[in-house]
């Protein structure tokens, strides 16, 4: 295969990722890296580098499309993102001290975690937490539109949030995905803030922590040109188009197909990292 | 002039954002371009890892590659140019948060602010 070919094949695969992903909500960045590597053959570290600088495009590409909507919150997006940045250094200093066995055998759980937390009905949380006065302070409460006018929201559980967020960060730098279910996860069930403002605040955060881990990665050298072009554009463009469909498309058996793949690369991930094939 | 308001800096950083990545994606696309114009029928190499040479490592680095038109120095140069949007969109939210006067919110993000720097400048640590 020569550079024409395999530019061409991965620009193809990187934007029906980029498409689905935006269809189902789960993000395009997640299959990159089991893509590039098991059907591939890329080194998993310019796997990482590739996918991380797609996160980076279509988090910043969708926000102009999100802050319209006037759901995000930037002050509990800029308090989270530090824990986020900070796991986001840490799992890029990661990435060069574990084996590539180790990060494929971390990224198969990661993806059985992310196709699990996409299956399952969200539940609606009933125990009653009282507000954090943390978050009080911190002036994370807010509101959001409702077709019955502003709704406001107190935010709880601030220090687990942040934890959570820490540990989605780390995961975001040591796998190259956005890792948004856990941000989400972090946002919607622990810290209680209503699902549509967490989604759009994870997003806004996506790119910001992708960049802390892509510092780190452009200067060891994970970045690759020739590779991260045809991940980038494919991905961006995937994903634009995908969340143009979006609102006509079904997207319950997408989802279920979705989930299938990555169960499928999840298996196969954990199968190759136990052999010792990376 | 207009109050600044979390939803007007919202609003200012969604452009932004937005303005970056389309930088970034035409000039990764017009080095691509180039790139496959003029090794498009050479052989590969990313299954095995050698990293990148410093060239492409280093801020000076690909300025110098990218303004020399070396191809693979413009797709590097707007990799950057990807890198650095999220990074102008924290600089920009402390110069919202001053003109706010939100003092914990100017403190909290220029943390975030220099862990970013941190990462790109001490990158090898």
């Amino acid at each position: 295969m020569n550079i024409l070919e395999f530019t061409s094949l991965i620009w193809i695969g990187s934007f029906i990722a980029g498409f689905l992903g935006a269809l189902t909500g789960l993000g395009g960045g997640i299959v990159i890296v089991p893509m590039l590597t098991l059907m591939f053959g890329v080194d998993i570290r310019y796997a990482i580098g590739a996918s991380l600088v797609s996160v980076i495009a279509t988090s910043s590409g969708a926000a102009a499309a999100y802050v319209k909507e006037g759901f995000s919150n930037i002050r509990i997006g800029m308090f989270l993102e530090i824990a986020t940045t900070i796991g986001a250094l840490f799992g890029a200093y990661l990435v060069a001290r574990i084996s590539t066995e180790f990060i494929a055998i971390i990224f198969g759980i990661v993806l059985f975690i992310s196709a699990y937390l996409s299956s399952r009905q969200r539940k609606k949380a009933e125990i009653v937490i009282p507000p954090n006065s943390l978050a009080d302070r911190l002036k994370m409460n807010g509101s959001y539109p409702t077709p019955q006018g502003l709704q406001s929201y107190d935010v709880r559980n601030v220090p687990q949030g942040f934890g959570l967020m820490f540990i989605a960060g780390t995961l975001s730098g040591l796998l190259g995905i956005g890792s948004g279910a856990v941000k989400v996860l972090a946002m919607d069930q622990v810290m209680r803030i209503p699902f549509k403002v967490s989604t759009t605040t994870s997003n806004f955060m996506i790119g910001v922590t992708a960049a802390a881990s892509a510092g780190v990665f452009l200067s060891r050298g994970y970045i690759d040109p020739g590779l991260a072009m045809p991940v980038m554009l494919g991905v961006l463009s995937g994903s634009l188009i995908g969340a143009k469909v979006l609102v006509k498309a079904r997207t319950r058996w997408l989802r279920l197909v979705f989930g299938l793949v990555i169960l499928v690369l999840a298996i196969e991930m954990i199968f190759k990292g136990l052999k010792g094939i990376f | 002039m207009k109050k600044w308001t979390d939803e007007r800096i919202e609003i200012i950083m969604g452009n932004l954002l937005r303005i970056g990545v389309i930088l970034a994606a035409v000039t990764v696309f017009i080095g691509g371009i180039f790139y496959l114009f003029q090794f498009g029928l050479h052989q590969l190499h990313y299954a095995i890892f050698k990293g990148e040479p410093a060239a492409f490592r280093s801020f000076s680095g690909i300025l110098h590659q990218a303004f020399s038109f070396h191809e693979l120095g413009i797709i590097q140069f707007g990799l950057l140019l990807l890198i650095a949007t999220p990074i102008a969109r924290v600089l920009f939210s402390i110069i919202a948060f001053f003109l706010e006067r939100d003092y914990v919110y100017i403190l909290v993000t220029s943390i975030v602010f220099c862990l970013l720097m941190f990462s790109l400048v001490f990158g090898r640590f």
